[in-house]
């Protein structure tokens, strides 16, 4: 992992006392809500819909076990609503069917990185202090600037990754971090890296898009991707150029956000990603880039080209940690021959789903399943975050990673030590053998927590997940991505899933759309591209039975050994369009009505 | 970080840009247009503060083009956005009415140093301090 140094130390303390200052005139009335509001959501606050929320930036996914550890503090101790807060909001939620709301969790996002929902505005400044204190902080998590960079959560371990990109991500966090020229562009701005042959960062998706590569005289670089995104208008990203120079990379991308900033467009939020100035422009904006890009090299002198030096330096801090394989197997053995024949079978199951190979035969890359029956996707407790840190300390050289798909993943376990892993997450409920498959669902927290949503994510995805609980059902029914978001700004990712849902407002309530056909870009669902709508919108109350209709299409119609997208591929929309159509049973005004739509100002940054 | 950005209270900016080598522009023109020849002052403008365009033209002025006169900030010029002016390349700016001198030397003084080249100071953090930071 990156070890910061005392520079970085000093920056993040000092951005947590300006951030400091900021509130305190905030609160005492020196600093009005709309001039703080850019500021506070630079430092990752929002207000939602009854509280703040805080947005931690965690760069690439990469936690320590300490970090975790000051996470599960401020679950414990700052994610605490009052009582009257907390009544207050259960009742209006439960007008819409929400029966509780999660106190005291941490949440992971789709995006890397770790959500609070409920701490206190005034006790802002004392979380930042304390993130600073183990080198954590939240800028940039949100705002309209180039956000917390995303990575491959396999990064340095997979098997066929080519080259490492987290010290390039780190290069790069550290060179947008505060950048004084990109801090109010047209809109947010997300970056995404991946350096293995599968695209597991979703690169596609994003603003910017890079693939670390290597050209034919065997030169270190990126191919770069821009322009894609998802919202209203979902697009695929447009390759700007094949290779930049590795070293060169920084001051490419100041080309790339120069030209957006001054150009991109600002009179209509839904218009002002770079996604849609790519697309109006075309070849115009490239060649804008182009020349922006060789006027920074020729005439700027191209400042932010990376020394070797600098990239041996950070590069050293994300050398393999040693550990040492000492002959533990036999006690592995020892252990599996204890099991029950039921628990061989959920621990083969485990081990088929959960468990990834490594660029080391001895180790494994494990995933914690932080998708489970009676907690939203994504959720994790004060003492879960806890416990994940001892896993991690026991079993992982004391780090995990985020993935992007919502769980944490331990990236250095000895093959020898899986049966205890498991046995241990087992009792943490952490063990659930469902990693790619239909319950490890993407969803954003919806309707019950965020001022932007249309509608609710978490009781759909608990509605499906309690329907497949089955564990013989979902291997059957083999890899599957389901993405719920609440709204069209998309953060449960809708687009890219096999099948996408997507929380919409009609009159007042909360309905959904369904998608099919989606992709992330990933080697199991091809090249991204955005789902399809098969039909009007469902209430609620169909929405798993819609789900199982396109499910039983699939288990019906499938060839052997067919993949559910392989299988809407081949035979197209219309054969589960007519089952989902008949899944309907709801009159229309049968939608919950969402009757506290904020106007929430931060609605505009989200 | 030193302080060398000026502070203009709204009240005394008496010298509106009005005179013949003071040049003021919108925050969409292109400064590789603009013909600076003999002007002393350029005027750029944030007509909301979330409008970040004259960053970049100030960045562009003082970097790419050369200009060595003074780049002024107007509009809606607020205290926690001077130090990514002054980093950009400004050295004045007419504060918005309501803004307080006093927390603007403190928002100005926060940071000792930062990771990325700017208008002020091109070399970033990992030249200028060697790969020993």
């Amino acid at each position: 992992m990156y070890q910061y140094t005392d520079f970085d130390r000093q920056f993040v303390h000092q951005r947590a006392a300006q951030y400091r200052d900021q509130l305190e005139r905030n609160l005492t009335g020196q600093l009005a809500d709309d001039d703080f509001r850019p500021l506070r959501l630079q430092n990752g606050w929002y207000v939602q819909r009854y509280a703040p929320m805080l947005r931690v930036a965690v760069p690439y996914g990469e936690l320590a076990s300490r970090q975790l550890r000051a996470l599960a503090k401020i679950a414990r101790e700052y994610d605490q609503p009052s009582h009257e807060l907390l009544s207050t909001a259960l009742a209006k939620q439960a007008e819409l069917g929400t029966k509780a709301l999660a106190v005291g969790y941490g949440h992971f996002t789709t995006r890397q990185n770790v959500q609070f929902n409920w701490i206190p505005l005034d006790k802002s400044a004392d979380v930042m202090d304390l993130l600073a204190s183990v080198d954590m902080h939240g800028i940039q998590t949100s705002g309209n600037c180039i956000r917390n960079i995303t990575g491959d959560a396999l990064a340095g371990i997979a098997a066929d990754e080519h080259i490492d990109p987290r010290p390039y991500c780190e290069i790069m966090r550290q060179w947008s971090t505060l950048h004084p020229e990109f801090a109010f562009l047209p809109r947010k701005f997300k970056i995404a890296v991946s350096g293995a042959a599968e695209d597991r960062a979703a690169t596609s998706w994003h603003d910017v898009g890079l693939h670390l590569i290597h050209n034919d005289q065997g030169e270190v670089g990126f191919k770069v991707l821009v322009g894609g995104g998802m919202g209203r208008t979902p697009i695929i990203g447009r390759t700007i150029r094949e290779f930049v120079p590795w070293n060169q990379i920084l001051n490419f991308l100041e080309a790339v956000v120069r030209v957006y900033n001054r150009f991109g467009r600002r009179d209509n939020l839904y218009k002002a990603r770079i996604k849609i100035l790519v697309k109006a422009e075309g070849q115009r904006y490239f060649d804008e880039v182009e020349a922006e890009y060789q006027a920074i090299l020729a005439h700027d002198g191209g400042q932010h080209a990376i020394p070797q030096a600098e990239l041996d330096r950070v590069a050293a801090c994300f050398k393999a940690p040693n550990i040492t394989l000492d002959d533990t197997a036999d006690t592995a053995e020892t252990l599996l021959a204890t099991l029950s024949t039921k628990d061989q079978t959920e621990y083969q199951r485990w081990l088929q789903q959960n468990v990834k190979p490594h660029k080391n035969p001895a180790l494994r890359a494990v995933t914690l399943s932080f998708k489970r029956l009676g907690l939203a996707p994504g959720d994790a407790s004060a003492d879960q975050l806890d416990a994940a840190a001892d896993l991690a300390e026991r079993f992982s050289a004391s780090e995990v990673r985020v993935s992007h798909e919502q769980n944490l993943l331990l990236p250095w376990v000895r093959a020898s030590d899986l049966p205890a892993l498991w046995q241990a997450a087992r009792a943490l409920g952490l063990a659930r053998p469902n990693i790619g498959l239909l319950t490890d669902i993407i969803a954003c927290p919806g309707g019950d927590f965020c001022a932007l949503a249309n509608a609710r994510s978490i009781p759909v995805a608990a509605a499906i997940t309690e329907r497949f609980q089955d564990l013989d059902e979902l291997f059957d029914l083999g890899e599957i991505d389901l993405h719920i978001s609440g709204c069209i700004n998309s953060c449960g990712h809708h687009h890219s899933g096999h099948i996408g849902v997507l929380g919409v407002d009609k009159d007042g309530r909360e309905w959904y759309q369904v998608s099919l056909g989606g992709a992330d870009g990933s080697t199991l669902s091809g090249d991204a591209i955005p789902g399809k709508v098969i039909g009007p919108s469902f209430a609620a109350s169909e929405v798993t039975d819609v789900v199982e209709a396109l499910l039983d299409t699939y288990r019906n119609q499938r060839t052997p050994g067919e993949n559910f997208i392989h299988c809407v591929r081949r035979l197209g929309l219309d054969p589960f369009k007519a089952a989902a159509n008949a899944a309907r049973h709801e009159t229309r005004d049968a939608g919950q009505v969402l009757n506290v739509h904020t106007n929430s100002a931060d609605a505009l940054t989200d | 970080m030193n302080k060398s950005i000026k502070l203009i209270a709204a009240d005394a900016d008496q010298a509106k840009a009005t005179g013949p080598n003071v040049l003021t522009i919108a925050n969409d023109a292109n400064p590789a247009e603009l013909s600076l020849a003999g002007v002393d002052r350029i005027d750029l403008h944030f007509p909301k503060f979330t409008d970040g365009r004259a960053y970049s033209q100030a960045y562009l002025l003082r970097r790419r083009l050369g200009f060595t006169g003074e780049l002024r900030a107007t509009g809606d010029v607020l205290v926690d956005q001077l130090q990514l002016m002054q980093r950009s390349g400004f050295d004045a700016a007419v504060l918005r009415a309501d803004q307080s001198l006093a927390a603007a030397e403190r928002q100005l003084a926060l940071f000792a140093d930062f990771y990325q080249g700017d208008a002020a100071h091109p070399q970033p953090h990992f030249t200028a301090s060697g790969a020993n930071a």
